[in-house]
């Protein structure tokens, strides 16, 4: 049977047809859509993990038990996990055990591009790259198969492209007749004390290379040959445009990246009479090509910084004067430049109208607060007109920034830093931020701004929602009674719709020369779950009152527009009643009480 | 040139439902026999930011990205963001569009200005355009939330598919209870 699967359904199909026990994550574009896909197969145990670590301490424990598990996460995810990841590929696998690593080249939603394929050369695993849909489910079941036949985690690498990519799949049954799961001591090779750790060690070198070997014939790195006089090594999505820019080029495509299979490399290369490297991000192939004594183009003329595009690989090439393969010449009559237009409006992305971030920014901004930010929808806190963000690393670096930054700073500054950090975010890492800061007593404040779900990557569950991957519910965590068994001793509830209570709870924490904390208790818009999230009735503004003061305008709501006036008129606010949301800040802040409900 | 391949980009504002559009372009393109590949961005574009959905097909699609300057068609959901992709089209390319305005941050906020006339300015640099009133049309289909099936319609039209993969499609993608009036709706659009 055929499908159109994105390369995410196609990883979680995959992963069915593998026969996986467990899958395991934590939520991040472009990776999410894995495991909220995977779902739909009743068979696999599937769930949210706090963090990235944990997800993948989860499965590796399944795989311990002989089940195969799936782990899934973002790039910068990978960072997080890669402790266990590094000593786990010393210890090998029970059950077949891969770890999805979703990149993001052009930071379509990150705060970084970098390369998954050097995390696994560093921890000396395999790594797999498939190019569409349809590999993203044949390589997702290989890669259980590798991870058995060589004793080792298996990485598969996708970026947005593929995982947000849609193509044909055809589908396959799953795979039957895989051991049962149960206990089988075996602590040598499992304790990963030093006198066992050296006895893996050199097993793990001898793995890569009979796996470099390996890759040599296998069918997933495959030699094209056309044209003799352009040869390019390719893996992943830049197969697609290279095949696409030139179409006559022999390729050298590699299914698995790590370890590359060097026999084949020097083979095709001869073959050919100039070869290139067409890879996006970091010159990780070219790197080991060169380092093998193979002549070989590539960062040279392809960019490093950004995703590949079709145009950018026609450009790179063109560019460098090189000509054949199929490189489309300009047509005749064709040489006008591309179609300029000119400077338009931006459309950055806003908080949603009814948002319950946005008051707390507001009252941020007035405050003139130093904000050491987190990584969520309320990163969108930067923009202006709210303009109430000062730094954002990585997940849960807000806290301990703030605890970093106050013990450098004179007495009359410490007060103006203040920690902004989600529930997600929060418990992701941010936990142990906080226990750091009670423990060394830093004189910030946090604001958690729990909004019972994970916004930003498409609301997912956590473990404060109250609810598992799975829809069942769960204990939540109570965020009040965490802060105060780690140590804070000031912890206080407010309502950000509330603007006044806000301000006067932010100064008097601000103002406090110990850590305190604040959690915010108005739910995300957009979660859609029975009695979370109620819809306010809309405001509207009276246009008899409206003094054309701008106000209202200072929280960036998308719900309210500035109307120019007329000939010899003044402008007025207005308010779109199909996205309010109904609440209620910008009625606080007009002093001309022209802003009502209803109507 | 091997440009058997037809692409087609579907651009508006996050939220505006540009997703099951170009899902259902390609569920109806892969019914019609061809290879298929499509290509967008979610996350953060999805507050309220610019999207854009890449649709390709032909005998064998490569990239799932349409290459810069090669778009045959383009399926805009908002009137500024089917401006700006312009420079997404080939010359001579085919321009469909829904006649709405959403004001960005900039002229929410009265520091910018939404442009003027962008039907004009569209219709100078592509003659083969089609500006479709999908709210009034989705209105009379019985759903004003069914605008973008009357501009799915109105595509159609373009795309030699046959008229059966496009109701297939529909009835594969779009909810049973919603399924009379969108298809009432594409036929709106497919009759403009
Ligand atoms: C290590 C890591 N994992 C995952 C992500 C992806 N990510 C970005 S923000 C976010 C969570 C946001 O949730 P929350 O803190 O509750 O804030 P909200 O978006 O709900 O306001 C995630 C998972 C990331 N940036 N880094």
């Amino acid at each position: 049977m055929k499908e159109i699967l994105s390369g995410n359904e196609a990883i979680a199909r995959g992963a069915y047809e593998a026969g996986v026990k467990v899958a395991s994550g934590y939520p991040g574009t472009p990776s999410t859509e894995i495991l909220e896909n995977i779902l739909q197969y009743k068979k696999i145990d599937a769930s949210w993990a706090p963090n990235e670590k944990v997800a993948m301490e989860v499965g590796i424990g399944a795989s311990f038990g002989g089940g195969r598990a799936i782990v899934t996460m973002k790039h910068v995810g990978v960072n997080v996990a890669a402790d266990p990841l590094f000593t786990f590929s010393y210890t090998g696998v029970g059950g077949g055990f891969v770890l999805i690593a979703a990149d993001d080249p052009e930071m379509h939603s990150s705060q970084n591009e970098q390369d998954s394929r050097n995390y696994a050369r560093f921890a000396k695993v395999p790594m797999l790259e498939p190019a569409d849909s349809q590999e993203c489910k044949d390589f997702t079941r290989l890669a259980f198969e590798l991870s058995e036949q060589f004793d080792t985690p298996v990485m598969l690498r996708s970026c947005t492209r593929i995982s947000h990519g849609k193509s044909i799949v055809e589908l396959n049954e799953p795979v039957s007749g895989l051991p049962e799961p149960r206990l089988v001591k075996n602590p040598s090779k499992l304790v990963m004390l030093p006198g066992n750790a050296r006895v893996r060690h050199p097993l793990v070198e001898e793995r890569m290379v009979k796996l470099a070997a390996f890759g040599a014939s296998a069918p997933f790195n495959s030699v094209e040959m056309r044209d003799g006089e352009i040869g390019v090594i390719t893996a992943g999505i830049s197969y697609n445009y290279v095949r696409e820019v030139l179409p006559n080029a022999s390729v050298l495509k590699l299914g698995m990246v790590n370890p590359l299979p060097m026999e084949l490399v020097r083979d095709f290369a001869r073959k050919v009479n100039k070869l290139y490297v067409v890879e996006e991000l970091d010159p990780f192939i070219e790197e080991q090509v060169r380092a093998a004594g193979i002549a070989v183009t590539g960062k040279e003329i392809i960019p490093i910084c950004g995703e590949l595009t079709p145009g950018r690989l026609r450009n790179a090439f063109t560019t460098a004067g090189i000509v054949g393969a199929g490189l489309p010449r300009p047509e005749q009559g064709d040489e006008t430049s591309p179609l300029q237009i000119e400077k338009l409006p931006g459309r950055p992305p806003n908080m949603c109208p009814g948002c319950p971030h946005r008051g707390v920014f507001y009252t941020l901004n007035q405050l003139k607060a130093y904000v050491t930010g987190d990584i969520g929808c309320y990163t969108l806190g930067f923009m202006p007109p709210l303009n109430a963000m000062d730094t954002c690393i990585c997940m849960g670096a807000s806290i301990s920034n703030a605890s970093g930054i106050v013990r450098v700073l004179p007495e009359d500054e410490k007060k103006k830093v203040v920690a902004v950090i989600g529930d997600s975010t929060f418990l992701h890492t941010g936990i142990n931020s906080l226990m750091e800061m009670a423990y060394n007593g830093s004189p910030a404040t946090v604001i958690i701004l729990d909004n019972r779900i994970t916004a930003m990557t498409g609301r997912q569950d956590n473990p404060a929602s109250g609810w598992t991957l799975r829809d069942e519910p769960a204990v939540p965590v109570d965020l009040v009674q965490l802060c105060r068994a780690v140590g804070i001793r000031h912890v206080q509830v407010v309502d950000p719709f509330d603007l006044d209570e806000t301000r006067k709870v932010l100064m008097e924490e601000m103002n406090r020369p110990e850590p305190s904390v604040i959690i915010t208790n108005r739910p995300c818009v957009l979660v859609k779950r029975e009695g979370v999230f109620e819809k306010g009735l809309a405001l509207s503004v009276d246009e008899d009152h409206c003094s054309g003061c701008k106000a209202c305008l200072r929280i960036g709501c998308p719900a309210i527009e500035w109307q120019p006036a007329p000939e010899g008129k003044k402008g007025k606010a207005c308010i779109d009643p199909l996205l309010c949301n109904g609440c209620d800040v910008c009625r606080q802040l007009c002093k001309f009480d022209a802003i009502g409900r209803g109507k | 040139m091997s440009n058997s391949v037809t692409n087609i980009l579907l651009v508006g504002v996050g939220g505006q439902g540009i997703l099951l559009a170009s899902e259902i372009l390609s569920e109806a393109f892969m019914l019609g026999g061809f290879d298929v590949k499509k290509s967008e961005i979610h996350g953060m574009s999805q507050r309220g930011g610019s999207v854009a959905s890449h649709v390709r097909y032909g005998k064998e699609v490569f990239s799932p990205i349409v290459p810069e300057g090669e778009g045959d068609i383009l399926f805009g959901f908002e009137m500024l963001e089917t401006y700006r992709s312009l420079p997404l089209l080939k010359k001579g390319g085919t321009v469909v569009a829904n006649d709405l305005r959403i004001p960005p941050p900039s002229v929410l906020l009265g520091q910018e200005t939404y442009p003027e006339d962008l039907t004009g300015k569209i219709e100078a640099l592509f003659p083969d355009f089609t500006l479709v009133d999908g709210q009034k049309l989705a209105t009379e289909a019985g759903n004003i939330r069914a605008a973008n099936t009357v501009l799915l319609g109105a595509v159609s039209k373009r795309l030699d598919i046959p008229e059966v993969c496009w109701r297939q499609a529909l009835e594969k993608m779009v909810p049973k209870k919603a399924l009379e009036m969108n298809i009432q709706a594409f036929r709106m659009g497919r009759d403009l």
